[in-house]
């Protein structure tokens, strides 16, 4: 422990402030919301409906993010958040708003726009002739926006409202083929689980900040590095609270459950929120608030670990059982998540971290190749697929990448970060755990195997004729590529590259010191575990899944009694969360239902019935009968009057003449009696 | 003074005038009607002068004024009554009811 400290801080000494390129990365928190404004008001116009405003702003971010993130591997870029107050909570507790600098906030900020960007442009091509397109790229820049939002985030306050914008935007997203219920359902349900979770966020945030006095989050670590008494009373508490939010975003058991659900938005939106965005949220935070967790919550620490390992554990097996392509991923990243958990609660900052890098970039290649296959396919089902290599070779070549770096193998990215994460566990003396991940490791590349043979391999069961993917989409999975293979180098234990070091210094650059276990050299006992256990998965499912079976009940399912139905059931949590939603708000629902019917609506019927009667009176009498009556009365009397009168007027001039002297006569007469 | 006389042949004149004015149906009778009772006017203040002989003449003077006035009226009476029997073969009063309700 003492050895890290004295690491960190030497780093820290001679960190850089990032220059102009740090007083400037503000425009990353705001860009995306720019493009979302500008996407509303005039994408419908544009050629690639508001995409270009989308992808331009992410592109902007990328630059600006490739270069905070090459300062930092050379020199290290922590400053003081920049913040601007916007107003007084009181109690001496302002609000601001900002964005921090440090090795943390630069690894995500490259990791939310790089994937994003890519996956902006391969929706480009994906949702080409879609509906709404231009609400979709707008939505989607609220998402990214959001989470740079939070990932930005230099005190709580600024994390909840970016953690729940992106609460938001993935509800919209989710829910974007609304026309199909069950779609807004699974909109609805990610959106209440998550703010379920989000409740003791909030209440967490409250706690540790009014114990402390400031919702900053150096602040924070710093306290707890120092043991500050007023923290440290609150610290369990608070730290529950922290993580029970966290749980929910990063779909910890038994939060997990909305994120299958998730699947019904397009699949970009998959690909960015189980690579970059939304699900790291809750990893982000406990790597940001970390040394709470590592210096005064250490009680929390066990139970933490014991949910991620239930995660990574028991929902990888789920992923053996789905027949949706994206539901195999999606299973596959709850379980990625758990081992996240798993290692940043047992104190592996470095290796949570890393793994969450890496998986970014190889869960986004895979989603985008099933994005890539249901393209062609027009269906989620693997039993529709099969035998596609022949007719999407590179979606083929890079989802394989995918697969194998998810599967953990030598020389791939997964393969080093999760081996980093097994190390951790071991150090740590999480034994039992340690096992339990490296038979995780085992089912994830079971489970890829099976995808990848099901999909790729065998013969072609679906209807048409599949094709390959245009540019805008295969140059994406390429560039995805990439890091998925290479990323992991970037942190092989004991190594350090000339001039910019490893990912465990850059992610160091922190105002407090982690404190985390750095493996000096690559433990060959635990790699070698770790890779048998992976390739035994391959060969596995290998021989399970590649040989093409006729039926789809044969070549689909490899049942066993008892686990099959309970993984075909997820456990039975959904059913459980429905149970549970039912009994407890099922009342209440009845309750304000009744309310609503009999009270709420007699009283507005009531009133409306007597507006209705009151205003047929006046319609019927007063209007009617009163005040029509006299305007038509009046205009009668007039008619009569004209009509009658107009007699007099007959053009005949002999008798004009004769009334003429009539009167005369008349006035003579008058003149003469007068007198 | 031999007024009386004067003023009875002009009241018999005037009579006589709106009797045509009345009776006649020939529009160009009807305008010497007129013509007739102008006439009458104009012997009334004649006579009117004569017996009070102011020193400006006015009873002279309106006399002349109503002949103008007369000799105008008929030179349009008779254009309009020449327009309409042209238009209509016809300068009865009776049938002319054209500006009736």
């Amino acid at each position: 422990m003492t050895h890290s400290f004295l690491f960190a801080a030497e780093e820290i000494a001679h960190a850089g402030d990032g220059g102009w390129w740090a007083d400037t990365a503000g425009i990353m928190l705001v860009s995306p919301f720019v493009a979302f404004l500008a996407i509303l008001a005039f994408g419908k116009r544009l050629r690639y409906n508001g995409a270009e405003f989308a992808i331009g702003a992410l592109a902007i971010n990328t630059l600006w993010a490739l270069v905070l993130f090459f300062m930092n591997m050379t020199e290290g870029v922590l400053r003081e958040p920049f913040t601007f107050k916007v107003g007084d909570i009181g109690s001496g507790l302002v609000f601001e708003l900002g964005w921090a600098v440090d090795g943390l906030s630069i690894m995500m900020y490259l990791l939310v726009n790089l994937v994003g960007l890519l996956v902006f442009i391969y929706a480009v091509g994906y949702m080409e002739g879609d509906r709404r397109v231009p609400w979709f790229f707008a939505a989607f820049s609220l998402f990214a926006g959001s989470m740079l939002l939070l990932v930005g985030a230099p005190n709580l306050i600024q994390l909840i409202i970016g953690w729940e914008g992106v609460g938001l935007a993935s509800y919209l997203l989710i829910g974007f083929y609304w026309e199909d219920h069950e779609n807004v359902n699974a909109g609805n349900k990610a959106f209440m689980v998550n703010k379920l979770a989000d409740v003791g966020l909030l209440l967490g945030a409250v706690l540790v900040g009014v114990a402390l006095g400031t919702f900053d989050f150096a602040a924070l670590n710093t306290a707890a590095t120092e043991g500050h008494a007023g923290l440290s009373a609150v610290a369990i508490a608070g730290g529950a609270l922290l993580f029970f939010g966290a749980m929910g975003k990063s779909a910890q058991f038994p939060f997990h459950i909305w994120l299958p659900d998730a699947m019904a938005g397009p699949t970009p939106v998959s690909a960015l929120m189980h690579a970059a965005t939304m699900v790291t949220a809750g990893i982000y935070l406990m790597a940001r608030t970390f040394p709470l967790y590592q210096q005064m919550a250490t009680d929390l620490r066990p139970w933490m670990v014991a949910i991620g390992t239930i995660t990574l554990f028991a929902m990888g097996l789920l992923a053996l059982v789905a027949d949706d392509i994206k539901k195999v991923l999606a299973y596959s990243t709850v379980s990625q998540l758990g081992y996240m958990m798993t290692a940043v609660a047992a104190g592996g900052y470095t290796a949570g971290l890393f793994h969450l890098f890496t998986h970014a970039f190889f869960k986004a290649l895979l989603f985008l190749g099933a994005g890539s296959v249901i393209h062609a396919v027009h269906s989620n089902n693997m039993s529709d697929m099969g035998g596609l290599r022949k007719y999407m070779p590179r979606t083929y070549a890079t989802f394989v990448i995918g697969a194998l770096a998810l599967a953990g193998i030598f020389p791939l990215s997964g393969f080093w970060s999760k081996d980093e994460i097994l190390a951790t566990l071991g150090h740590e003396g999480y034994t039992a755990v340690m096992w339990i991940a490296i038979a995780g490791a085992f089912v994830t590349a079971f489970y890829m195997t099976r995808a990848v043979a099901l999909t790729f391999h065998g013969t072609y069961k679906g209807h048409g004729h599949p094709h390959e993917s245009p540019a805008v989409m295969t140059v994406p999975l390429i560039a995805l590529a990439i890091p998925s293979v290479l990323a992991g180098l970037l942190n092989i234990p004991g190594v350090e590259w000339p001039g910019i070091g490893n990912f465990t210094e850059w992610l160091a650059v922190r105002v407090v010191p982690m404190g985390d276990h750095h493996a000096e050299a690559i433990d060959f006992f635990l790699a070698g575990v770790g890779t048998l256990a992976a390739v035994a998965g391959i060969v596995l499912g290998w021989l399970i899944f590649a040989p093409d079976r006729d039926t789809q009940q044969e070549r689909d399912r490899f049942e066993v009694p008892v686990l099959y139905p309970l993984f075909r059931r997820k456990y039975y949590m959904d059913d459980l969360a429905m149970g549970i939603s039912r009994f407890t708000m099922g009342p209440f629902a009845r309750f304000v239902n009744w309310t609503n019917t009999y009270i709420i609506d007699g009283i507005v019927n009531g009133v409306g019935g007597v507006v209705y009667h009151l205003a047929r009176f006046i319609y019927g009498g007063v209007d009617q009968r009163g005040i029509d009556g006299i305007v038509n009365g009046l205009s009668a009397v007039a008619d009569a009057a004209g009509s009658g009168l107009r007699k007099l007027q007959t053009g005949r001039v002999q008798q004009y003449a004769a009334s003429f002297v009539m009167g005369a006569i008349v006035l003579v007469i008058v003149f003469v009696l007068v007198r | 003074m031999i007024a009386t006389q004067f003023l009875i042949l002009a009241a018999a004149l005037f009579a006589l005038g709106v009797y045509g004015l009345l009776v006649r149906r020939n529009a160009v009778l009807v305008l010497l009607s007129v013509e007739l009772m102008l006439a009458a006017v104009n012997i009334n203040l004649v006579v009117f002068e004569a017996m009070w002989r102011t020193s400006e003449a006015i009873g002279q003077v309106f006399a002349i004024f109503v002949i103008t006035v007369a000799a105008a009226e008929v030179g349009i009476g008779l254009a309009i009554i020449l327009m309409i029997f042209r238009n209509r073969q016809s300068a009865n009063v009776d049938e002319l009811d054209l500006m009736r309700w």
